[in-house]
This record gives structure tokens, C-alpha cells and sequence, in this order.
């Protein structure tokens, strides 16, 4: 039995990799683009005048408010009818990246409103203006503040990528489902995608603490380990 | 350019408000090139504000400041430079906490000045050197104990060739036996750069300064040199604060 | 008259919405009771049942909802549990926050200084009874603010369960969708603001319980 669910397994392989590599894709993509709107959102919290604050403000909230299914949906089923209309996997990429762009400003923005406001005003003593401070001596300290949550919001898109599934994007969760449709092996099939997942997380844990590790100054960051995963 | 009959620091009637409390009521003083000047008085009285105004840190509500006969209080004047010619040195010592202690004192260079690399980190040395941290150039704010950081500090200020810098109670967060250290190196920059200094070390205003402010209430009351001020203060208040801060510490020669 | 046809379907909506209230409500009982449990046998119990806890929250929040509710919902039949959708959505949506949860209350557990403990050994209490007096009144209002977290957290969630075709807000939605296209837009739009409404007012709600319950002087935050 063993050996027949070890064929079994080395037969779906070369779907379940396609599937892995979409949703690597998703997950990669989405966070990066969401830490870059997720800075510039948390910069326009803490630095903006009141227009530019109440817009980021507007946004997070409303990204924050709603399920991520809702946005997908909207992207992907409300748009086209505005004349908007994407693939299933610009869909999916856009949704996780307007969605983690929202999640990171917070926990960004809270760890600039940690640096201290003494950082800032020995900075602009030298003679920084507003963009050098916040470029050289508020922004390097503030993401090494952030690492712990980065890593959380990794762990929640590379398992939250699956929701592209529901709009057909053919990622590993959808090919664990088609591969299950068609040889009724439900539960070994799915516990299979459980157990990639898995290894998934606790690999991509396993690096993020090393680069951490590596990119860590001591005075920052580590003290200020607050969030409780220890996945 | 510097006319040396120009007075380099001009403050006039300077008022400055938190909300509805007026913390400087009206200050005005001059300071010369490389003079140093130490401002005395109780807590709470607006001696920090007061630099903070200068350079800006905190506009001031009311009242001009002029560096070397360009108003800093003018609106349209770049602040930015005007902030390269004023060293800050303060109270908790607001090291670049992701920097190293040669960094620290290199990157007004490099980012402001725009020295090349190199040679602003040729001159950070030097500057570390002058306060005797070569050794800790390496090392970042969390693994230097306070003295180590505040000598930084002044050395990150220095770097930058101020005409002025300006010194905001350097020694209040500092375990007693570390505050000498910094002295020393207050003291060895006399007469090299102009220094205005909020201190509470009494023998350091005694024997380092050409000139002592006294501050209450928002105001100045009283100014002279040491000699004139703690032997022969004209105002009965100054009298009284300069006798009871000599016996609480002793009239020692802290300085 | 395209206004009218989104009055029509309002009824089937509202449907979706009560489905969605109560996915959520059973959930989060199932999440909080089990997460108590995990909590206090992490913290008290004895080495291998704690590493057992361990490796069960690991799993837990290792993988993804959908592959969860795919799991109970297509994969149990397999071996002879036949669950309808809303019971397959609730378990899963249900264990999974209780892994999360039991992060939660873990945290709060940890904040309270070991001497409470103590002093409660002291008046001769033993470990159930210091635990059910002592630590767990504090534990719970510790928890508020993470615990009200994972409550939006949860009902936002409550929408995966139309991929396992739960009639909840979303199936209802595009339901509507199939039927009248020209509502599309209309309709998800609208579906986002009652979401939208839900989670503000939840938030708004714990807010208050919060500040209510709160022991003065004791601040710590626990999140997710």
C-alpha cells in the first residue's frame, strides 16, 4: 500500500510542481509589491498632511475590513463589467498585492512610530532634510523593527495564495483538487498539499531568521520581539 | 566672508508657547566667533527650548535669530543649511542607533556635505580620535556606555566644522563618573568653536565659560562673566540660585 | 430597473448574511473553548502532552484554510465521516482559530507574573483550583485584544466556506452574479460594505468590552 501511494505520489509530481511554482509566484510577487505600497501607505500615515493621511487611512481600512475573497471577486468578476478585465492570475497577483500592501503599512508604520523621536531630530541637527532622515536613519531602522511581522506576513500570503484556486488559477491547491477529482484519492491527495505546505513554512521560517540573524544590529529589533509566532 | 565685526549668533526677543503655557517670554543675546557661553537656571525654565529654537528645531513663535548676518527665522532662508553650521549635541544622545560609531560621525559628511566616502570616513576617524574613541569605531550606540555615546555625539557634531554648537544638558543622563570624561573633551574645544552650553555643572560655568546666562521663567535675569556672577551677582535671585547649587555641590571644581 | 432587481435579490442576500453570522458564531466558541484548552495544557500539563499540543498547532496554522476545509469536507468521506458543508466549514474554520487562539491565550498566560501562582499554591490550592481562580480570570481579560482580532480575522475567513458551496454571503453573491451579470459589480460592492459594517461594528463592540473589563494598570497586549 505504501509502495502504490509512493507511485501515486511520484505520478502527480509534475502537476503538483507547476501548481508549486504558481503559487511561489503569488507569494513572492504579492509580498513585494505590497511592501512597497505598504511603505509608501505608512509613510503617508506618519509623515503626510491631513489629505494624503486620510486617503492611506481610507485604504487600509477598507482592505483590513473586508474578506480578501470579496476583492478578488471584485477584481476579478466586478471589473471586467467596467471594461477591466484581467487574467485569472493578474487577478489573483493584484488582490494579494493591494491586500498585503494594506496588512504591512500597519506593522510598518507602527515600527517607524517606534523609532525613537530623538533619531529625527539628530538627524535634521546635521542639516537632513525630511527625505535623508527618513531615508537613512528612520527607514533602516525601522524595517529591521518589522522583521518579525514580515516574516508573519509571508507565512499568511504563501497560505492565503490559495484562494486564487476560487478564481481558477491553477496553483497548488487548485492541481491537488484536479488531480483529486479525477482519482477520487481525496484525503492522500490533500494531505500531501497539507504536508508541502507545511514544509513550505517551516523552510521559508528557517530563512527569513537567518537573513534576520544576519542583517541584525545589536540595540535593535531583537529586544523588541513582541509578535508570538513561533511557527 | 566673515566679517569679524559682525557678531556671529544674534538671538532677539525670541517668545516660544506649548498650547497655552509661554515657556520664553522675550530672549535676546549675543555671541561671538569661539566664544563659549553657558546657560544656567532651575529646571523647566526654557533653556533647551530655547536652543531648540536656534536652530529650528522648535520655530520660535515670535523673534529673529541671525547666523553670521543671515536670519535663520526667516521663512524663506534653507534650513537645512543653516543646520550645517550648528553642531547639536543632546541630552540622551540620539546616536544612530544602525550605525556604527564611525558611521554615526561619518554620515553627516557623506549625506549632507557630500564628501566622498573615503575621505569622510579619514575625517570621522580624526574627529573620533579627538575625543578618544578610535578604539570603538566599530562598535554601534548599544554596546557603548553613556560617556562613549554623548563623546560621539560631539564628535559626530564636530565633524561637521560648525560655527556653533550647541549643547543641551550633556551630562544630566550620565552616571557621575562617567561626566568628567565628556567635560574634558567640552573643555579641550574651548575657544576652538563657538559653544553654547545648558549645563548644570557649576564648576565647568565657573572655570570654562567667558560668559554665564542666567534663565528663569522664560527670561534672561541676569548675565555676566563667572568671575562677575559668583562673586558679585547683581540680582538678588541670582545670588540665591548661584549660592544654593554651590552648596549642593559643593563649589567643587567640577569643571 | 436595474435597482429593482437588486431589491429582489436583498432576501437571498440577507440569507447569505445569516449563514455567514452563524459560521462565525459556532466557530469561534469551538475556536475559544479548544484554544483555552491548548493554552493551559501548554503551559501546565505534562512534557508530552504539551509537545502533542505543540505539533498539533503547528499543523494547524502551517496550512491553509481552504486545504483544511477541503480536507474535512472531501477527504474525511474517504474514510467513512460524512460531513455537510456547514458542519465540514465550521470544524475547520473552528480548529484552526483554536490554534491561533491558544497562541493567544498563551501570551496572556505568560504575561501574568509567576507569583500569582505562587501565592495561590500558598493558600493551599491546588493546580486546578489556582488555575480556574487565579489565572484564568486574568488570562481572559489579557486576552481581549488579541482575542477581539481574532474575531474579524475569523469572520472575514467565514467566506472561504464557498468554496466548499456554504450558501454564506459570497455563494449568495454569485448566485446573484449568474443570474443578473449587470449587478456584478453592484453587488460585491455591496457585499464588502455589510463585511465592511460587521467588522467596524465587532471592533467597536470589543473596544468596549475591552475598556470595561480592564484591569487597571495592566496593559499588555497580546496579538495574533
Amino acid at each position: 500500500m505504501a509502495a502504490d501511494f509512493g507511485q501515486f505520489f511520484i505520478n502527480s509530481l509534475p502537476d503538483l510542481l507547476s501548481g508549486l511554482g504558481n503559487t511561489l509566484l503569488l507569494t513572492f510577487v504579492s509580498i513585494t509589491v505590497g511592501f512597497f505600497l505598504g511603505i509608501a501607505l505608512a509613510l503617508g500615515r506618519v509623515y503626510g498632511n491631513k489629505i494624503v493621511n486620510g486617503f492611506c487611512v481610507g485604504y487600509i481600512e477598507l482592505i483590513r475590513g473586508t474578506p480578501l475573497l470579496v476583492q478578488l471577486f471584485i477584481i476579478y468578476f466586478g471589473l471586467p463589467s467596467v471594461g477591466i478585465i484581467f487574467t485569472p492570475i493578474q487577478a489573483a497577483l493584484l488582490g494579494l498585492a493591494l491586500n498585503s500592501g494594506a496588512y504591512q503599512a500597519e506593522y510598518l508604520r507602527g515600527a517607524i512610530q517606534s523609532v525613537e523621536t530623538g533619531q529625527m531630530s539628530a538627524a535634521r541637527s546635521l542639516g537632513m532634510n525630511k527625505l535623508q532622515s527618513i531615508q537613512h536613519v528612520i527607514l533602516p531602522q525601522a524595517l529591521r523593527i518589522s522583521i518579525p511581522a514580515w516574516s508573519n506576513e509571508f507565512i499568511y500570503l504563501l497560505q492565503y495564495s490559495s484562494i486564487a484556486y476560487i478564481i481558477q488559477v491553477s496553483e497548488l491547491t487548485a492541481e491537488g483538487k484536479f488531480i483529486a477529482a479525477q482519482t477520487f484519492r481525496y484525503l492522500e491527495v490533500f494531505a500531501m498539499i497539507a504536508v508541502i505546505y507545511l514544509l513550505l513554512t517551516i523552510v521559508s521560517t528557517e530563512i527569513i531568521d537567518r537573513i534576520a540573524k544576519r542583517l541584525s544590529i545589536p540595540g535593535i529589533g531583537a529586544a523588541k520581539r513582541v509578535s508570538l509566532r513561533d511557527i | 566672508m566673515e566679517d569679524s565685526s559682525m557678531t556671529m549668533l544674534e538671538v532677539k526677543d525670541v517668545y516660544k508657547s506649548y498650547g497655552d503655557v509661554a515657556i520664553l517670554k522675550g530672549v535676546s543675546f549675543t555671541m561671538e566667533k569661539d566664544e563659549t557661553k553657558v546657560i544656567i537656571g532651575p529646571s523647566g525654565t526654557g533653556k533647551s527650548t530655547l536652543l531648540r529654537c536656534i536652530n529650528q528645531l522648535s520655530p520660535p513663535d515670535k523673534g529673529h535669530v541671525w547666523l553670521n548676518g543671515v536670519e535663520i527665522t526667516n521663512p524663506k532662508s534653507n534650513i537645512n543649511k543653516m543646520r550645517e553650521k550648528i553642531g547639536f549635541v543632546f541630552q540622551d544622545f540620539n546616536l544612530f542607533n544602525h550605525l556604527t560609531a564611525l558611521r554615526n560621525v561619518s554620515i553627516g559628511l557623506e549625506k549632507v556635505k557630500k564628501i566622498e566616502k573615503e575621505a569622510a570616513h579619514k575625517r570621522a576617524m580624526q574627529e573620533l580620535s579627538r575625543v578618544g574613541l578610535e578604539a570603538q569605531a566599530g562598535q554601534y550606540p548599544a554596546q557603548l556606555s553613556g560617556g562613549q555615546k554623548q563623546r560621539v555625539g560631539i564628535a559626530r557634531a564636530l565633524a561637521m566644522d560648525p560655527d556653533l554648537i550647541l549643547f543641551d544638558e550633556p551630562t544630566s543622563a550620565l552616571d557621575p563618573e562617567l561626566i568628567g570624561d565628556v567635560l574634558d573633551v567640552m573643555k579641550s574645544l574651548c575657544g576652538k568653536v563657538a559653544m553654547l552650553v545648558v549645563t548644570h555643572e557649576m564648576g565647568f560655568a565657573r572655570n570654562v565659560a567667558d560668559e554665564i546666562i542666567f534663565m528663569e521663567g522664560g527670561i534672561i535675569v541676569e548675565q555676566g562673566s563667572p568671575k562677575e556672577m559668583f562673586t558679585n551677582a547683581k540680582m538678588a535671585r541670582t545670588r540665591e540660585f548661584l549660592g544654593r547649587i554651590g552648596a549642593l555641590y559643593g563649589d567643587q571644581e567640577g569643571g | 430597473m436595474a435597482l429593482d432587481t437588486l431589491i429582489e435579490s436583498l432576501p437571498s442576500l440577507f440569507d447569505g448574511l445569516g449563514i455567514t453570522l452563524l459560521l462565525t458564531a459556532f466557530s469561534i466558541v469551538l475556536g475559544t473553548i479548544v484554544g483555552i484548552l491548548l493554552a493551559t495544557g501548554r503551559s501546565y500539563a505534562s512534557r508530552p502532552i504539551a509537545y502533542l499540543i505543540l505539533i498539533y498547532e503547528k499543523i494547524l496554522r502551517g496550512i491553509p484554510l481552504l486545504v483544511l476545509l477541503f480536507l474535512i469536507y472531501f477527504g474525511l468521506p474517504q474514510i467513512g465521516i460524512n460531513l455537510d458543508a456547514f458542519t465540514a466549514a465550521i470544524i475547520g474554520l473552528g480548529l484552526r482559530s483554536s490554534a491561533y487562539q491558544a497562541q493567544i491565550f498563551r501570551g496572556a498566560i505568560n504575561s501574568i507574573p509567576e507569583g500569582q501562582i505562587h501565592a495561590a499554591y500558598s493558600l493551599g490550592m491546588n493546580k486546578l483550583k489556582a488555575i480556574r481562580h487565579v489565572i484564568m480570570p486574568q488570562m481572559l481579560r489579557l486576552s481581549i485584544p488579541g482575542w477581539s482580532n481574532e474575531f474579524t480575522i475569523l469572520l472575514k475567513d467565514t467566506s472561504f466556506a464557498f468554496a466548499i458551496g456554504v450558501i454564506e454571503l459570497m455563494r449568495q453573491g454569485r448566485y446573484i452574479q449568474v443570474r443578473d451579470p449587470d449587478l456584478v459589480l453592484v453587488v460585491y460592492l455591496l457585499i464588502a460594505l455589510i463585511f465592511f459594517i460587521l467588522v467596524f461594528s465587532t471592533n467597536k463592540l470589543l473596544r468596549y468590552v475591552e475598556k470595561k473589563y480592564q484591569m487597571a494598570g495592566y496593559q499588555a497586549e497580546v496579538h495574533r
